[in-house]
């Protein structure tokens, strides 16, 4: 295995990631001395308003997927409007091939929880809550621990360090439930509702948890903040691009010799990514991968040298998402890989609104059918209507993205259908095989 | 609302004044008036005692905040970690979504699945494990990925996974890869209502693994970093100033 390049080298940027290299940063001490809750008592000496155009000027956009500026989403908050504010961290991580903040709040829990004080400051909330997936259970002990420590030493509670500001910071487990990483959907969950994504408008900066002004961040896009803090908005913007700023953790999985976080400048290709990476898996050539989970559209390797910031993955037909790169070969089909994310989708649709449960319902059977041989041409233009139906029309992003993988798959390998379909290709499902479809 | 009384003599169980003072704790997290919000914690802390959410469970979170049996039920059964059966001790779950299928998961569940004589969502004749496959665990850099009560064995073939399900058989418990040791799903689901976990040194159990550092371990070889990076760069007006305006 042959050495990165100097010029891909210099595309690391650990600045998230830094402290996971010391193996107790989850314990307040050691996180005091590397850095640790400095940027909130310099964002506390700082006008609120302040703050928020600091991260306004860093162009920081949200690490959850949507890429949201969140500057201009704090302002969203009205101000001197008599309600109480909210901070909802969502820490629900389940996008498939998404892997970023379970070891972000498990190695540097602190972290989340110095950003969430001062994103709370900047939006004048006296409420956080940290939405965390339930799944997560060593993120969320260690998380729960770093709470009960910032209480401990006056980073929580009343009066923090003596500026006034008051803050009650909740640790809230979900209970399994991939519909509540979509931020209404989520709030409701928090309410205490079956986690059912909102109509908006209105949306959650005016009327979110109990009806009130809310953000709702990413556990990378709040644990960014501390950073921006300390370093401003100049120096984050030396990292990315100009619409894309910043540090970005890529999360690399399957047929590389070394899957694992590669935190990088915005705007890393896919070709310096897997260079980092080791490389392809001896006997591996890469086939089709997803820019940023499988809701993102797949990806081929004609594009590996597409910056992946959030422009340029739009501009190639996908999506940036959450920078979880799953990478395939040659070896695997892409149409069973749909599958398998057809099966998630289906599972994981909460069923309000009718596109998305019954489409995916309908799909995952067609699918069955093409794998095991029994498919039909017009299988095809049905994936294809079912999808027509459903982007756009389903209440949420979880409908539209469950047809990122057909539509895409279908674009680029169609071919693999037809093989399945003029038996060509041997059936990959049996009844027997089919494990897993409830 | 339906007496509670009365329900607790069809169900034959009675939650103890600890879970009661629990409940209380638990509901005083959230604002006044939105105590509501306490329900998912609650479900958390009723499967704590009884291993799934029993008519009594779902009683005992109606009652804590006046909601009816329906409302509670309908939350429950949303939701993918509150079990409607009783559960074992054990709670086995292999990815089989895309990334973790294509690397070996699927080989994986279909080896236990045979070894335990059980399906998704089964427990086993002798009670001592719950089986299940899961969606995507968020762990795609250590795949396949298997969790038993959530806490994960990584870059499982079926011949290691089998390893642990024999050792979990046996009344071991085996060593996750990352994580804190094992404890028993009952004991989870008191940490999932927001308790912290009381065994000495488990916050501070399990190690990094050597994915989650693979960019920086290259960063560090080669010398690399984010440059330029100067804590005291001024951010904006002090905060008396601006106020003072």
């Amino acid at each position: 295995m042959t050495a990165p390049s100097r010029e891909t080298l210099a595309k690391l940027t650990p600045v998230l990631t830094k402290r996971w290299l010391s193996p107790d940063a989850w314990r307040l001490d050691v996180y005091e001395r590397l850095d640790g809750y400095a940027a909130l008592r310099k964002a506390l000496d700082t006008h609120p308003d302040d703050l928020i155009q600091l991260v306004k000027d860093s162009g920081l956009r949200g690490r959850g997927g949507a890429g949201f500026p969140t500057g201009m989403k704090w302002a969203f908050i009205p101000q001197n409007d008599a309600k109480p504010h909210y901070l909802v961290v969502n820490a629900d991580e389940g996008e498939p091939g998404t892997c970023k903040d379970l070891p972000l709040m498990t190695h540097d829990p602190h972290a989340l929880i110095e950003g969430a004080i001062i994103a709370s400051y900047a939006i004048r909330a006296n409420r956080a809550y940290i939405y965390i997936r339930g799944e997560a259970v060593h993120a969320a002990r260690r998380l729960r621990n770093a709470v009960a420590e910032a209480y401990a030493a006056g980073y929580l509670g009343r009066n923090i360090l003596g500026s006034g500001l008051d803050l009650d910071l909740v640790v809230h487990s979900g209970a399994g439930a991939y519909i509540c990483g979509e931020e209404t959907a989520l709030l409701d969950s928090l309410e205490g509702l079956r986690g059912q994504p909102r109509l908006r408008p209105p949306f959650p900066a005016t009327h979110g948890l109990y009806a009130s002004p809310t953000v709702v961040n990413n556990v990378g896009t709040i644990a960014s903040v501390p950073h921006i803090v300390l370093g401003g908005s100049a120096w984050w913007r030396t990292m990315g691009t100009e619409k894309s700023s910043g540090p970005m953790i890529y999360s690399l999985s399957g047929r590389i010799v070394n899957p694992g976080q590669y935190e990088c400048s915005m705007g890393t290709t896919l070709r310096e990514l897997i260079e980092l990476a080791g490389g392809m898996l001896p006997g591996h050539n890469l086939r089709f991968w997803t820019p940023g989970g499988s809701s993102t559209p797949l990806l081929t390797a004609e594009h590996l040298d597409v910056p992946l910031d959030f422009e340029s993955v739009a501009a190639a037909g996908s999506m940036l998402g959450t920078t979880a790169t799953q990478i395939f070969s040659d070896q695997d089909c892409p149409v069973y890989a749909t599958y398998r994310w057809l099966d998630f989708y289906h599972h994981e649709s909460c069923g309000k609104c009718t596109p998305c449960r019954e489409g995916n319902f309908w799909m995952v059977r067609v699918y069955r059918r093409i794998l095991s041989g029994q498919g039909t041409l017009e299988d095809l233009d049905t994936l294809l209507d079912t999808c027509d139906n459903i982007l756009g029309r389903a209440f949420c992003a979880l409908g539209d993205g469950a047809t990122s993988p057909v539509t895409s798959s279908l674009q680029y390998f169609k071919q693999d259908y037809l093989d399945y379909i003029e038996g060509r290709t041997a059936p990959m499902l049996s009844d027997k095989a089919l494990v897993g479809a409830h | 609302m339906t007496s509670g009384q009365d329900e607790r003599a069809e169900t034959g169980t009675v939650f103890s004044a600890e879970i009661h003072a629990r409940a209380k704790e638990i509901v005083a997290r959230y604002p006044v008036g939105k105590e509501r919000s306490a329900l998912l914690p609650l479900l958390h802390l009723v499967q704590s005692e009884e291993g799934y959410i029993s008519p009594a469970g779902v009683q005992f979170c109606a009652e804590q905040l006046g909601l009816t049996k329906a409302q509670v039920s309908a939350v429950a059964t949303f939701y993918t970690m509150y079990k409607r059966r009783p559960t074992a001790d054990w709670l086995v779950s292999v990815c089989t979504n895309t990334m973790c299928n294509v690397l070996g998961g699927q080989a994986v569940y279909d080896a236990l699945s045979e070894r335990l004589g059980v399906g998704h969502d089964e427990t086993t004749a002798d009670g001592a494990i719950t089986f299940e496959h899961a969606e995507c665990l968020a762990a795609c850099d250590y795949g396949p990925v298997m969790t038993v009560n959530y806490e994960f064995f990584d870059r499982v073939d079926p011949d290691t996974a089998l390893g642990v399900v024999e050792q979990l058989l046996g009344g071991e418990r085996p060593m996750p890869t990352r994580g804190a040791r094992l404890c028993t799903l009952k004991e989870m689901s008191l940490q999932l209502a927001g308790y912290a976990d009381e065994r000495e040194g488990a916050v501070g159990e399990g190690t990094v693994g050597e994915p989650t550092l693979r960019g920086l371990r290259l960063a560090q070889e080669y010398g690399v970093s984010a440059p330029g990076f100067d804590p005291y760069t001024p951010i904006g007006r002090p905060r008396e100033q601006k106020e003072a305006k």
